[in-house]
Protein backbone atom coordinates (compact mmCIF):
# COMPACT_ATOMS: atom_id res chain seq x y z
CA UNK A 1 0.00 0.00 0.00
CA UNK A 2 1.50 3.61 -0.92
CA UNK A 3 2.15 6.00 1.77
CA UNK A 4 -0.77 8.11 0.55
CA UNK A 5 -0.94 11.68 2.21
CA UNK A 6 -4.68 11.20 2.12
CA UNK A 7 -6.64 10.38 4.85
CA UNK A 8 -6.99 7.60 6.80
CA UNK A 9 -10.69 7.16 6.23
CA UNK A 10 -10.53 7.56 2.37
CA UNK A 11 -9.22 4.54 0.98
CA UNK A 12 -7.00 5.25 -2.26
CA UNK A 13 -8.04 2.26 -3.52
CA UNK A 14 -9.53 1.78 -7.50
CA UNK A 15 -12.77 0.53 -6.59
CA UNK A 16 -13.61 -3.32 -5.98
CA UNK A 17 -9.92 -3.27 -4.34
CA UNK A 18 -8.17 -6.39 -4.18
CA UNK A 19 -8.40 -9.97 -4.70
CA UNK A 20 -9.81 -12.17 -7.31
CA UNK A 21 -13.41 -13.30 -7.98
CA UNK A 22 -14.30 -15.46 -4.94
CA UNK A 23 -11.71 -14.65 -2.81
CA UNK A 24 -13.15 -14.01 0.83
CA UNK A 25 -13.42 -10.71 1.93
CA UNK A 26 -15.75 -11.14 5.18
CA UNK A 27 -15.74 -14.01 6.72
CA UNK A 28 -17.99 -14.65 9.92
CA UNK A 29 -17.36 -17.12 12.69
CA UNK A 30 -20.01 -18.32 15.85
CA UNK A 31 -21.89 -14.52 15.47
CA UNK A 32 -24.61 -14.54 17.69
CA UNK A 33 -26.61 -11.41 17.90
CA UNK A 34 -29.43 -9.95 20.61
CA UNK A 35 -31.57 -7.57 20.70
CA UNK A 36 -31.60 -6.88 24.87
CA UNK A 37 -32.15 -10.12 25.64
CA UNK A 38 -33.81 -12.00 22.58
CA UNK A 39 -31.41 -13.95 20.26
CA UNK A 40 -31.63 -12.53 16.60
CA UNK A 41 -29.13 -14.56 15.35
CA UNK A 42 -27.94 -18.07 16.65
CA UNK A 43 -23.84 -19.22 15.54
CA UNK A 44 -23.93 -17.96 12.05
CA UNK A 45 -20.74 -18.94 10.28
CA UNK A 46 -20.51 -17.83 6.82
CA UNK A 47 -18.40 -16.09 4.27
CA UNK A 48 -18.82 -13.45 1.34
CA UNK A 49 -16.82 -13.26 -2.01
CA UNK A 50 -14.99 -10.71 -3.72
CA UNK A 51 -16.73 -9.74 -7.27
CA UNK A 52 -19.93 -11.25 -6.34
CA UNK A 53 -23.66 -10.92 -5.03
CA UNK A 54 -24.71 -12.96 -2.42
CA UNK A 55 -28.00 -12.90 -1.67
CA UNK A 56 -29.88 -13.15 1.52
CA UNK A 57 -33.66 -14.66 1.85
CA UNK A 58 -36.13 -15.88 3.72
CA UNK A 59 -39.55 -15.01 6.25
CA UNK A 60 -39.56 -11.73 8.15
CA UNK A 61 -38.10 -12.20 11.15
CA UNK A 62 -35.23 -14.46 10.08
CA UNK A 63 -32.31 -12.15 11.07
CA UNK A 64 -31.50 -11.45 7.68
CA UNK A 65 -31.15 -7.67 7.75
CA UNK A 66 -29.26 -8.11 11.29
CA UNK A 67 -26.89 -10.01 9.76
CA UNK A 68 -26.46 -7.25 6.94
CA UNK A 69 -26.16 -4.82 9.99
CA UNK A 70 -23.39 -6.33 11.67
CA UNK A 71 -20.94 -6.08 8.52
CA UNK A 72 -21.36 -2.47 9.10
CA UNK A 73 -21.62 -2.68 12.38
CA UNK A 74 -25.24 -0.20 11.77
CA UNK A 75 -26.60 -2.02 15.10
CA UNK A 76 -24.03 -0.38 17.53
CA UNK A 77 -26.03 2.54 17.21
CA UNK A 78 -28.65 1.52 19.20
CA UNK A 79 -28.12 0.51 23.19
CA UNK A 80 -28.42 -3.03 23.90
CA UNK A 81 -28.16 -4.20 20.40
CA UNK A 82 -25.05 -7.08 20.39
CA UNK A 83 -22.95 -9.42 18.50
CA UNK A 84 -21.37 -11.69 19.69
CA UNK A 85 -18.55 -14.10 18.06
CA UNK A 86 -16.31 -12.61 15.22
CA UNK A 87 -16.80 -10.85 11.77
CA UNK A 88 -13.45 -10.57 10.11
CA UNK A 89 -13.01 -7.61 7.24
CA UNK A 90 -10.05 -9.17 4.99
CA UNK A 91 -8.77 -10.98 8.41
CA UNK A 92 -9.58 -7.93 10.80
CA UNK A 93 -11.79 -8.68 13.43
CA UNK A 94 -14.54 -5.76 12.88
CA UNK A 95 -16.48 -6.66 16.22
CA UNK A 96 -13.37 -5.96 18.03
CA UNK A 97 -13.99 -2.52 20.21
CA UNK A 98 -10.88 -0.83 18.73
CA UNK A 99 -12.22 -0.57 15.29
CA UNK A 100 -13.13 2.96 14.58
CA UNK A 101 -16.64 2.31 13.06
CA UNK A 102 -16.89 5.33 11.00
CA UNK A 103 -13.52 4.11 8.49
CA UNK A 104 -15.35 0.65 8.54
CA UNK A 105 -18.33 1.93 7.49
CA UNK A 106 -16.32 3.99 4.55
CA UNK A 107 -14.93 0.79 3.22
CA UNK A 108 -18.37 -1.09 3.78
CA UNK A 109 -21.00 0.90 2.14
CA UNK A 110 -25.26 0.69 2.52
CA UNK A 111 -27.90 1.37 0.79
CA UNK A 112 -31.23 1.13 2.78
CA UNK A 113 -34.86 0.05 1.99
CA UNK A 114 -36.31 3.48 1.32
CA UNK A 115 -34.51 5.56 -0.89
CA UNK A 116 -32.97 8.49 2.25
CA UNK A 117 -31.47 11.27 0.21
CA UNK A 118 -30.68 14.02 2.42
CA UNK A 119 -32.13 17.38 2.23
CA UNK A 120 -29.51 19.16 -0.39
CA UNK A 121 -28.67 19.08 -3.81
CA UNK A 122 -27.61 15.97 -5.98
CA UNK A 123 -24.14 16.97 -5.96
CA UNK A 124 -23.90 17.22 -2.48
CA UNK A 125 -25.43 14.04 -1.70
CA UNK A 126 -23.01 12.24 -3.53
CA UNK A 127 -20.44 14.68 -1.99
CA UNK A 128 -21.11 13.96 1.21
CA UNK A 129 -18.92 11.08 2.29
CA UNK A 130 -16.24 12.42 0.46
CA UNK A 131 -16.72 15.54 2.03
CA UNK A 132 -16.15 14.18 5.43
CA UNK A 133 -12.88 13.12 4.42
CA UNK A 134 -11.97 17.05 4.13
CA UNK A 135 -9.13 16.45 2.35
CA UNK A 136 -10.36 16.11 -1.00
CA UNK A 137 -9.65 19.10 -3.55
CA UNK A 138 -12.77 20.64 -5.70
CA UNK A 139 -11.38 19.29 -9.07
CA UNK A 140 -10.85 16.03 -7.30
CA UNK A 141 -14.53 16.18 -5.62
CA UNK A 142 -16.12 17.17 -9.24
CA UNK A 143 -14.47 14.04 -10.47
CA UNK A 144 -15.48 11.57 -7.92
CA UNK A 145 -19.01 12.69 -8.03
CA UNK A 146 -19.51 12.06 -11.73
CA UNK A 147 -17.72 9.19 -11.49
CA UNK A 148 -19.77 7.62 -9.22
CA UNK A 149 -23.47 8.91 -10.88
CA UNK A 150 -21.70 7.36 -13.83
CA UNK A 151 -21.62 4.10 -12.18
CA UNK A 152 -24.90 4.52 -10.56
CA UNK A 153 -26.12 4.85 -14.21
CA UNK A 154 -27.81 7.53 -13.75
CA UNK A 155 -25.40 10.34 -14.94
CA UNK A 156 -27.25 11.04 -17.95
CA UNK A 157 -30.43 12.03 -16.04
CA UNK A 158 -29.30 14.23 -13.25
CA UNK A 159 -25.85 16.09 -14.80
CA UNK A 160 -27.88 18.70 -16.03
CA UNK A 161 -29.86 19.32 -12.24
CA UNK A 162 -26.84 18.60 -10.23
CA UNK A 163 -27.66 21.36 -8.04
CA UNK A 164 -31.43 20.47 -7.45
CA UNK A 165 -32.88 19.10 -4.45
CA UNK A 166 -32.13 15.73 -4.28
CA UNK A 167 -35.63 15.03 -2.69
CA UNK A 168 -37.14 15.99 -6.24
CA UNK A 169 -36.06 12.93 -7.89
CA UNK A 170 -38.38 10.18 -8.36
CA UNK A 171 -37.91 7.39 -6.00
CA UNK A 172 -36.04 5.14 -8.33
CA UNK A 173 -33.45 8.39 -9.23
CA UNK A 174 -33.33 8.99 -5.32
CA UNK A 175 -32.56 5.39 -4.67
CA UNK A 176 -29.70 4.84 -7.41
CA UNK A 177 -28.81 8.47 -5.55
CA UNK A 178 -28.16 6.58 -2.74
CA UNK A 179 -25.61 3.70 -4.63
CA UNK A 180 -24.01 6.34 -5.87
CA UNK A 181 -23.67 8.10 -2.86
CA UNK A 182 -22.40 4.94 -1.51
CA UNK A 183 -20.13 4.51 -4.45
CA UNK A 184 -18.22 8.06 -4.46
CA UNK A 185 -15.84 6.75 -1.59
CA UNK A 186 -14.92 3.47 -3.14
CA UNK A 187 -16.01 1.10 -0.68
CA UNK A 188 -14.75 -2.68 -0.94
CA UNK A 189 -18.07 -3.83 0.12
CA UNK A 190 -21.38 -3.02 -0.12
CA UNK A 191 -24.61 -4.13 1.65
CA UNK A 192 -28.34 -3.98 0.27
CA UNK A 193 -31.23 -4.12 2.74
CA UNK A 194 -34.01 -4.55 0.65
CA UNK A 195 -33.12 -2.01 -1.88
CA UNK A 196 -36.57 -1.71 -4.27
CA UNK A 197 -38.60 -2.87 -1.70
CA UNK A 198 -40.30 1.12 -1.54
CA UNK A 199 -39.88 0.75 -5.67
CA UNK A 200 -42.49 0.38 -8.24
CA UNK A 201 -41.58 -2.62 -10.97
CA UNK A 202 -39.77 -0.05 -13.79
CA UNK A 203 -37.79 1.43 -11.20
CA UNK A 204 -36.68 -2.36 -9.47
CA UNK A 205 -35.30 -3.33 -12.94
CA UNK A 206 -33.41 0.13 -13.45
CA UNK A 207 -32.23 -0.14 -9.79
CA UNK A 208 -31.40 -4.51 -10.62
CA UNK A 209 -29.28 -3.62 -13.92
CA UNK A 210 -27.02 -1.02 -11.73
CA UNK A 211 -26.84 -3.95 -9.05
CA UNK A 212 -25.63 -6.05 -11.65
CA UNK A 213 -22.95 -4.07 -12.96
CA UNK A 214 -21.66 -3.30 -9.49
CA UNK A 215 -21.33 -7.31 -9.12
CA UNK A 216 -18.32 -7.26 -11.41
CA UNK A 217 -16.89 -5.33 -9.21
CA UNK A 218 -17.57 -5.23 -5.95
CA UNK A 219 -18.45 -7.59 -3.07
CA UNK A 220 -22.03 -7.49 -2.79
CA UNK A 221 -24.33 -8.66 -0.23
CA UNK A 222 -28.08 -7.82 -0.30
CA UNK A 223 -31.14 -9.18 1.57
CA UNK A 224 -34.44 -9.03 -0.49
CA UNK A 225 -37.88 -10.31 0.40
CA UNK A 226 -38.61 -11.09 -3.95
CA UNK A 227 -36.94 -14.39 -4.75
CA UNK A 228 -36.89 -13.48 -8.67
CA UNK A 229 -34.78 -10.81 -7.17
CA UNK A 230 -32.33 -13.18 -5.67
CA UNK A 231 -32.32 -15.96 -8.45
CA UNK A 232 -31.67 -13.16 -11.02
CA UNK A 233 -29.14 -11.30 -9.53
CA UNK A 234 -26.88 -13.32 -7.00
CA UNK A 235 -24.33 -15.46 -7.67
CA UNK A 236 -24.78 -17.45 -4.00
CA UNK A 237 -28.00 -17.15 -2.27
CA UNK A 238 -27.93 -17.66 1.60
CA UNK A 239 -31.57 -18.90 2.97
CA UNK A 240 -32.33 -17.90 6.93
CA UNK A 241 -35.15 -19.15 9.21
CA UNK A 242 -35.83 -17.84 12.94
CA UNK A 243 -32.39 -16.88 13.34
CA UNK A 244 -30.42 -19.94 11.60
CA UNK A 245 -28.28 -19.92 8.42
CA UNK A 246 -30.61 -23.15 7.34
CA UNK A 247 -28.51 -23.19 3.56
CA UNK A 248 -25.77 -21.64 1.66
CA UNK A 249 -24.84 -22.24 -2.15
CA UNK A 250 -25.20 -21.27 -5.30
CA UNK A 251 -27.52 -19.49 -6.24
CA UNK A 252 -28.82 -21.86 -9.52
CA UNK A 253 -28.70 -24.80 -7.00
CA UNK A 254 -30.09 -23.20 -3.86
CA UNK A 255 -33.38 -22.60 -6.37
CA UNK A 256 -33.25 -26.08 -8.04
CA UNK A 257 -31.49 -28.73 -6.36
CA UNK A 258 -31.39 -27.33 -2.26
CA UNK A 259 -30.52 -29.76 -0.26
CA UNK A 260 -32.50 -28.50 3.18
CA UNK A 261 -35.91 -29.06 2.63
CA UNK A 262 -36.74 -26.08 4.58
CA UNK A 263 -35.06 -24.05 1.90
CA UNK A 264 -37.03 -26.28 -0.78
CA UNK A 265 -40.06 -25.32 0.54
CA UNK A 266 -39.63 -21.73 0.31
CA UNK A 267 -38.33 -21.17 -2.85
CA UNK A 268 -41.01 -23.08 -3.92
CA UNK A 269 -43.18 -20.85 -2.05
CA UNK A 270 -44.81 -23.46 0.30
CA UNK A 271 -44.79 -21.07 3.12
CA UNK A 272 -42.60 -17.78 4.07
CA UNK B 1 -87.03 -6.40 12.26
CA UNK B 2 -85.64 -6.32 15.82
CA UNK B 3 -82.71 -3.93 14.50
CA UNK B 4 -85.32 -1.47 13.00
CA UNK B 5 -87.85 -0.95 15.64
CA UNK B 6 -85.27 -0.57 17.94
CA UNK B 7 -84.50 2.86 16.38
CA UNK B 8 -87.90 4.41 16.74
CA UNK B 9 -88.30 7.63 14.29
CA UNK B 10 -88.84 9.57 17.36
CA UNK B 11 -85.42 8.60 19.11
CA UNK B 12 -83.62 9.48 15.27
CA UNK B 13 -85.04 13.03 15.60
CA UNK B 14 -83.82 13.63 18.75
CA UNK B 15 -80.63 12.61 18.02
CA UNK B 16 -80.49 14.74 14.92
CA UNK B 17 -81.44 17.51 17.26
CA UNK B 18 -78.70 16.90 19.88
CA UNK B 19 -76.48 16.63 16.98
CA UNK B 20 -77.50 20.33 15.66
CA UNK B 21 -77.64 22.02 18.61
CA UNK B 22 -73.70 20.33 19.77
CA UNK B 23 -72.73 21.52 15.92
CA UNK B 24 -73.80 24.99 16.86
CA UNK B 25 -72.13 24.88 20.20
CA UNK B 26 -69.04 24.36 19.23
CA UNK B 27 -69.39 26.99 16.48
CA UNK B 28 -70.22 29.55 19.02
CA UNK B 29 -67.09 28.84 20.63
CA UNK B 30 -65.28 29.06 17.66
CA UNK B 31 -66.93 32.27 16.87
CA UNK B 32 -66.33 33.63 20.06
CA UNK B 33 -62.39 33.46 19.28
CA UNK B 34 -62.50 35.66 16.37
CA UNK B 35 -64.92 38.00 18.31
CA UNK B 36 -62.55 38.07 20.62
CA UNK B 37 -59.76 38.46 18.35
CA UNK B 38 -61.52 41.64 16.50
CA UNK B 39 -62.77 43.11 19.55
CA UNK B 40 -59.18 43.03 20.89
CA UNK B 41 -58.34 44.98 17.80
CA UNK B 42 -60.57 47.40 17.58
CA UNK B 43 -60.48 48.49 21.21
CA UNK B 44 -56.32 48.98 20.88
CA UNK B 45 -57.20 50.81 17.65
CA UNK B 46 -59.77 53.10 18.95
CA UNK B 47 -57.73 53.59 22.11
CA UNK B 48 -54.88 54.08 20.70
CA UNK B 49 -56.03 56.77 18.01
CA UNK B 50 -56.07 60.28 20.06
CA UNK B 51 -52.15 59.45 20.42
CA UNK B 52 -51.64 58.14 16.85
CA UNK B 53 -53.67 61.20 15.66
CA UNK B 54 -51.58 63.55 17.57
CA UNK B 55 -48.07 62.04 17.21
CA UNK B 56 -48.58 60.79 13.96
CA UNK B 57 -45.75 58.99 12.75
CA UNK B 58 -43.74 60.62 15.16
CA UNK B 59 -44.71 58.22 17.72
CA UNK B 60 -42.94 55.79 16.40
CA UNK B 61 -39.10 57.85 15.99
CA UNK B 62 -39.49 59.91 19.03
CA UNK B 63 -37.61 58.98 22.30
CA UNK B 64 -38.97 61.23 24.40
CA UNK B 65 -41.47 60.13 27.22
CA UNK B 66 -42.77 63.29 29.18
CA UNK B 67 -45.82 63.16 31.29
CA UNK B 68 -45.48 66.32 32.38
CA UNK B 69 -45.46 68.18 29.20
CA UNK B 70 -47.75 65.20 27.58
CA UNK B 71 -45.51 64.46 24.97
CA UNK B 72 -44.44 60.95 24.16
CA UNK B 73 -42.34 58.77 21.82
CA UNK B 74 -42.21 54.93 21.71
CA UNK B 75 -38.82 54.83 20.40
CA UNK B 76 -37.29 53.50 23.65
CA UNK B 77 -39.58 50.80 24.56
CA UNK B 78 -39.74 49.82 21.09
CA UNK B 79 -35.67 49.68 20.91
CA UNK B 80 -35.95 47.85 24.71
CA UNK B 81 -38.47 45.23 23.28
CA UNK B 82 -36.51 44.12 20.26
CA UNK B 83 -32.83 44.42 21.89
CA UNK B 84 -33.55 42.22 24.69
CA UNK B 85 -35.72 39.63 23.10
CA UNK B 86 -32.90 39.47 20.30
CA UNK B 87 -29.88 39.04 23.47
CA UNK B 88 -32.29 36.69 25.08
CA UNK B 89 -32.34 34.37 21.73
CA UNK B 90 -28.65 35.05 21.25
CA UNK B 91 -27.92 33.33 24.65
CA UNK B 92 -30.78 30.93 24.64
CA UNK B 93 -30.60 29.02 20.82
CA UNK B 94 -27.73 27.59 21.77
CA UNK B 95 -28.53 26.15 25.13
CA UNK B 96 -31.79 24.81 23.91
CA UNK B 97 -30.30 23.25 20.88
CA UNK B 98 -27.56 21.81 23.45
CA UNK B 99 -30.86 20.62 25.08
CA UNK B 100 -32.64 19.40 22.29
CA UNK B 101 -29.59 17.43 20.75
CA UNK B 102 -28.69 15.99 23.78
CA UNK B 103 -32.27 14.84 24.30
CA UNK B 104 -32.79 13.42 21.15
CA UNK B 105 -29.30 12.18 19.90
CA UNK B 106 -26.90 11.61 23.11
CA UNK B 107 -28.69 11.01 26.16
CA UNK B 108 -28.93 7.48 27.33
CA UNK B 109 -32.39 5.98 28.04
CA UNK B 110 -32.09 6.62 31.96
CA UNK B 111 -31.87 10.42 31.43
CA UNK B 112 -33.74 11.27 28.78
CA UNK B 113 -37.05 11.47 31.12
CA UNK B 114 -35.81 13.47 33.93
CA UNK B 115 -34.30 15.98 32.19
CA UNK B 116 -37.16 16.17 29.45
CA UNK B 117 -39.79 16.55 32.38
CA UNK B 118 -37.46 19.19 33.82
CA UNK B 119 -37.24 21.03 30.80
CA UNK B 120 -40.90 21.12 30.78
CA UNK B 121 -41.34 21.75 34.24
CA UNK B 122 -39.22 25.23 33.73
CA UNK B 123 -42.10 26.39 31.08
CA UNK B 124 -44.51 25.82 33.96
CA UNK B 125 -42.58 28.21 36.13
CA UNK B 126 -44.93 31.71 36.65
CA UNK B 127 -42.89 34.41 35.51
CA UNK B 128 -43.22 36.78 38.78
CA UNK B 129 -40.81 34.01 40.06
CA UNK B 130 -38.13 34.59 37.50
CA UNK B 131 -38.59 38.01 38.05
CA UNK B 132 -38.02 37.94 41.91
CA UNK B 133 -35.17 35.84 41.48
CA UNK B 134 -33.87 37.86 38.60
CA UNK B 135 -33.99 40.87 40.87
CA UNK B 136 -32.79 39.25 44.29
CA UNK B 137 -30.34 36.78 43.30
CA UNK B 138 -29.09 37.32 39.42
CA UNK B 139 -28.53 41.10 39.51
CA UNK B 140 -26.51 41.21 42.71
CA UNK B 141 -24.55 38.62 41.05
CA UNK B 142 -23.67 40.23 37.69
CA UNK B 143 -23.30 43.67 39.39
CA UNK B 144 -20.63 42.03 41.59
CA UNK B 145 -18.99 39.86 39.41
CA UNK B 146 -19.96 39.68 36.14
CA UNK B 147 -20.70 43.53 35.33
CA UNK B 148 -17.38 45.08 36.73
CA UNK B 149 -15.13 42.43 34.95
CA UNK B 150 -17.46 43.18 31.31
CA UNK B 151 -16.44 47.11 32.14
CA UNK B 152 -12.90 46.74 32.70
CA UNK B 153 -12.25 44.18 29.75
CA UNK B 154 -14.64 44.56 27.39
CA UNK B 155 -15.10 48.14 27.92
CA UNK B 156 -12.18 49.44 26.33
CA UNK B 157 -12.56 48.17 23.40
CA UNK B 158 -13.03 50.08 20.05
CA UNK B 159 -17.04 49.97 18.84
CA UNK B 160 -17.97 47.04 20.87
CA UNK B 161 -16.59 48.31 23.61
CA UNK B 162 -19.59 51.42 23.65
CA UNK B 163 -22.03 48.30 24.81
CA UNK B 164 -20.22 47.83 28.41
CA UNK B 165 -19.87 50.89 29.79
CA UNK B 166 -21.05 53.12 32.73
CA UNK B 167 -21.61 52.25 36.25
CA UNK B 168 -22.33 48.35 37.20
CA UNK B 169 -26.48 48.83 38.64
CA UNK B 170 -26.57 45.31 37.85
CA UNK B 171 -30.52 45.96 36.94
CA UNK B 172 -30.86 46.56 32.93
CA UNK B 173 -30.86 45.76 29.60
CA UNK B 174 -28.27 42.65 29.89
CA UNK B 175 -30.22 40.97 32.91
CA UNK B 176 -33.65 41.26 31.74
CA UNK B 177 -32.11 39.56 28.61
CA UNK B 178 -30.92 36.74 30.72
CA UNK B 179 -33.69 36.26 32.55
CA UNK B 180 -35.65 36.49 29.38
CA UNK B 181 -33.40 33.93 27.94
CA UNK B 182 -33.42 31.65 31.02
CA UNK B 183 -37.70 31.95 30.25
CA UNK B 184 -37.49 31.05 26.93
CA UNK B 185 -35.11 28.29 27.07
CA UNK B 186 -37.56 25.41 27.94
CA UNK B 187 -40.01 26.70 24.57
CA UNK B 188 -37.46 26.61 22.78
CA UNK B 189 -36.24 23.27 23.73
CA UNK B 190 -39.36 21.34 24.04
CA UNK B 191 -39.98 22.35 20.23
CA UNK B 192 -36.22 21.82 18.88
CA UNK B 193 -36.69 18.20 20.69
CA UNK B 194 -39.98 17.48 18.84
CA UNK B 195 -38.51 18.68 15.23
CA UNK B 196 -35.26 16.74 15.80
CA UNK B 197 -37.68 13.47 16.67
CA UNK B 198 -39.47 13.82 13.14
CA UNK B 199 -35.88 13.16 11.53
CA UNK B 200 -36.25 9.34 10.21
CA UNK B 201 -33.63 6.86 11.77
CA UNK B 202 -32.89 5.99 8.78
CA UNK B 203 -32.09 9.33 7.51
CA UNK B 204 -29.49 9.02 10.08
CA UNK B 205 -28.22 5.90 9.63
CA UNK B 206 -27.65 7.20 5.81
CA UNK B 207 -25.10 9.67 7.28
CA UNK B 208 -23.33 6.74 9.67
CA UNK B 209 -23.85 4.63 6.55
CA UNK B 210 -21.14 6.56 4.88
CA UNK B 211 -18.59 7.00 7.64
CA UNK B 212 -19.56 10.32 9.10
CA UNK B 213 -19.41 10.55 13.37
CA UNK B 214 -22.03 11.68 15.76
CA UNK B 215 -20.89 15.38 15.02
CA UNK B 216 -21.27 15.11 11.99
CA UNK B 217 -24.82 13.31 11.16
CA UNK B 218 -26.24 16.10 13.48
CA UNK B 219 -24.49 18.73 11.47
CA UNK B 220 -25.32 17.94 8.25
CA UNK B 221 -27.99 15.63 8.63
CA UNK B 222 -30.36 15.78 11.57
CA UNK B 223 -30.12 19.95 11.32
CA UNK B 224 -30.47 20.73 7.72
CA UNK B 225 -33.80 18.15 7.81
CA UNK B 226 -35.00 20.24 10.59
CA UNK B 227 -33.78 23.53 9.77
CA UNK B 228 -37.72 24.86 9.31
CA UNK B 229 -38.70 23.30 12.40
CA UNK B 230 -36.17 24.96 14.40
CA UNK B 231 -37.03 28.63 13.14
CA UNK B 232 -40.56 27.80 13.93
CA UNK B 233 -39.13 26.88 17.33
CA UNK B 234 -37.04 30.39 17.53
CA UNK B 235 -39.93 32.03 16.55
CA UNK B 236 -42.49 30.78 19.12
CA UNK B 237 -39.41 31.85 22.04
CA UNK B 238 -39.36 35.27 20.45
CA UNK B 239 -43.03 35.65 20.31
CA UNK B 240 -42.96 35.15 24.18
CA UNK B 241 -39.77 37.03 24.52
CA UNK B 242 -41.67 40.59 22.86
CA UNK B 243 -44.42 39.96 25.12
CA UNK B 244 -42.85 39.36 28.53
CA UNK B 245 -43.99 41.86 31.17
CA UNK B 246 -43.28 40.68 34.84
CA UNK B 247 -39.91 39.22 34.88
CA UNK B 248 -38.73 42.27 32.60
CA UNK B 249 -40.37 45.01 34.61
CA UNK B 250 -38.08 43.55 37.70
CA UNK B 251 -34.81 43.72 36.43
CA UNK B 252 -34.89 46.12 33.40
CA UNK B 253 -34.60 49.37 35.10
CA UNK B 254 -37.54 50.91 33.45
CA UNK B 255 -35.90 54.22 32.06
CA UNK B 256 -37.49 56.08 29.20
CA UNK B 257 -33.67 56.39 27.40
CA UNK B 258 -31.70 54.37 25.04
CA UNK B 259 -28.19 53.76 26.26
CA UNK B 260 -25.68 52.71 24.09
CA UNK B 261 -24.15 50.27 27.27
CA UNK B 262 -26.64 47.23 27.56
CA UNK B 263 -25.24 47.53 30.91
CA UNK B 264 -28.01 50.84 31.45
CA UNK B 265 -31.66 50.52 32.52
CA UNK B 266 -33.80 50.35 29.58
CA UNK B 267 -37.85 49.44 29.45
CA UNK B 268 -39.84 47.66 27.28
CA UNK B 269 -43.35 47.98 25.62
CA UNK B 270 -44.99 45.83 28.12
CA UNK B 271 -42.99 46.74 31.01
CA UNK B 272 -43.70 50.01 30.58
CA UNK B 273 -47.72 49.54 30.32
CA UNK B 274 -47.50 47.86 33.40
CA UNK B 275 -45.78 50.44 35.42
CA UNK B 276 -47.21 53.55 33.87
CA UNK B 277 -51.29 52.72 33.80
CA UNK B 278 -52.18 52.87 37.15
CA UNK B 279 -51.28 56.61 36.87
CA UNK B 280 -51.58 57.44 33.61
CA UNK B 281 -53.62 60.53 34.32
CA UNK B 282 -54.85 62.52 31.33
CA UNK B 283 -56.26 60.86 27.89
CA UNK B 284 -53.04 61.82 25.83
CA UNK B 285 -50.97 59.88 28.37
CA UNK B 286 -53.48 56.56 28.31
CA UNK B 287 -53.75 56.60 24.61
CA UNK B 288 -50.05 56.81 23.87
CA UNK B 289 -50.04 53.05 26.41
CA UNK B 290 -53.00 52.06 24.61
CA UNK B 291 -50.74 52.36 21.32
CA UNK B 292 -48.05 50.97 22.95
CA UNK B 293 -49.72 48.08 23.53
CA UNK B 294 -51.15 47.98 19.81
CA UNK B 295 -47.54 48.29 18.55
CA UNK B 296 -46.70 45.33 20.61
CA UNK B 297 -49.50 43.31 19.54
CA UNK B 298 -48.94 44.04 15.79
CA UNK B 299 -44.90 42.55 16.23
CA UNK B 300 -46.00 39.75 18.41
CA UNK B 301 -48.74 38.85 15.73
CA UNK B 302 -46.17 39.03 12.60
CA UNK B 303 -43.26 37.26 14.53
CA UNK B 304 -46.26 33.98 15.13
CA UNK B 305 -47.73 34.16 12.34
CA UNK B 306 -44.00 33.94 10.56
CA UNK B 307 -43.80 30.80 12.94
CA UNK B 308 -46.73 29.17 12.25
CA UNK B 309 -45.91 29.41 8.41
CA UNK B 310 -42.58 27.90 8.81
CA UNK B 311 -44.13 25.10 10.58
CA UNK B 312 -47.07 24.61 8.48
CA UNK B 313 -44.37 24.19 5.40
CA UNK B 314 -42.37 21.56 6.93
CA UNK B 315 -45.55 19.43 8.13
CA UNK B 316 -46.16 19.60 4.08
CA UNK B 317 -42.78 18.57 3.16
CA UNK B 318 -43.43 15.60 5.84
CA UNK B 319 -46.44 14.75 4.70
CA UNK B 320 -45.28 14.74 1.01
CA UNK B 321 -42.12 12.35 1.94
CA UNK B 322 -43.60 9.83 3.87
Amino acid sequence: MSASEASPRLPEKSPGAPGAAGAVRFEVKHLNFFYGKSQALKDINLSLADKQITAFIGPSGCGKSTLLRVFNRMYALYPGHRAEGSVLLDGEDILAPTVDVASLRFRVGMVFQKPTPFPMSIFDNVAFGLRLSRRITRSELTDRVEEALKDAAMWDEVKDKLHEDGRGLSGGQQQRLCVARTLALRPEVILFDEPTAALDPISTLRVEETLQSLGERYCIAIVTHNLQQAARLSDITAFMYLGDLIEMGPTEQMFTAPKNRRTDDYVTGRFG
Amino acid sequence: MNTVTAISPRHAAGQRQRERLFRGATLAAALLVLLLLGGVTLSLIVGAWPALAQFKLSFLTREIWNPVTDQYGALAPIYGTLVTSFLALLFAIPVSFGIAIFLTELAPAWLKRPVGVAVELLAAVPSIIYGIWGLFVLSPVLQRHVQPWLIEVLGPLPLVGKLFQGPPFGIGILTASFVLAIMIIPFIAAVMRDVFETVPDVLKESGYGLGATTWEVIWQVVVPYARTGMIGGVMLGLGRALGETMAVTFVIGNAHRIGTSLLAPGTTISASIANEFAEAVGDLYTSSLIALGALLFLITFVVIAAARLMLMRLERRALSSA
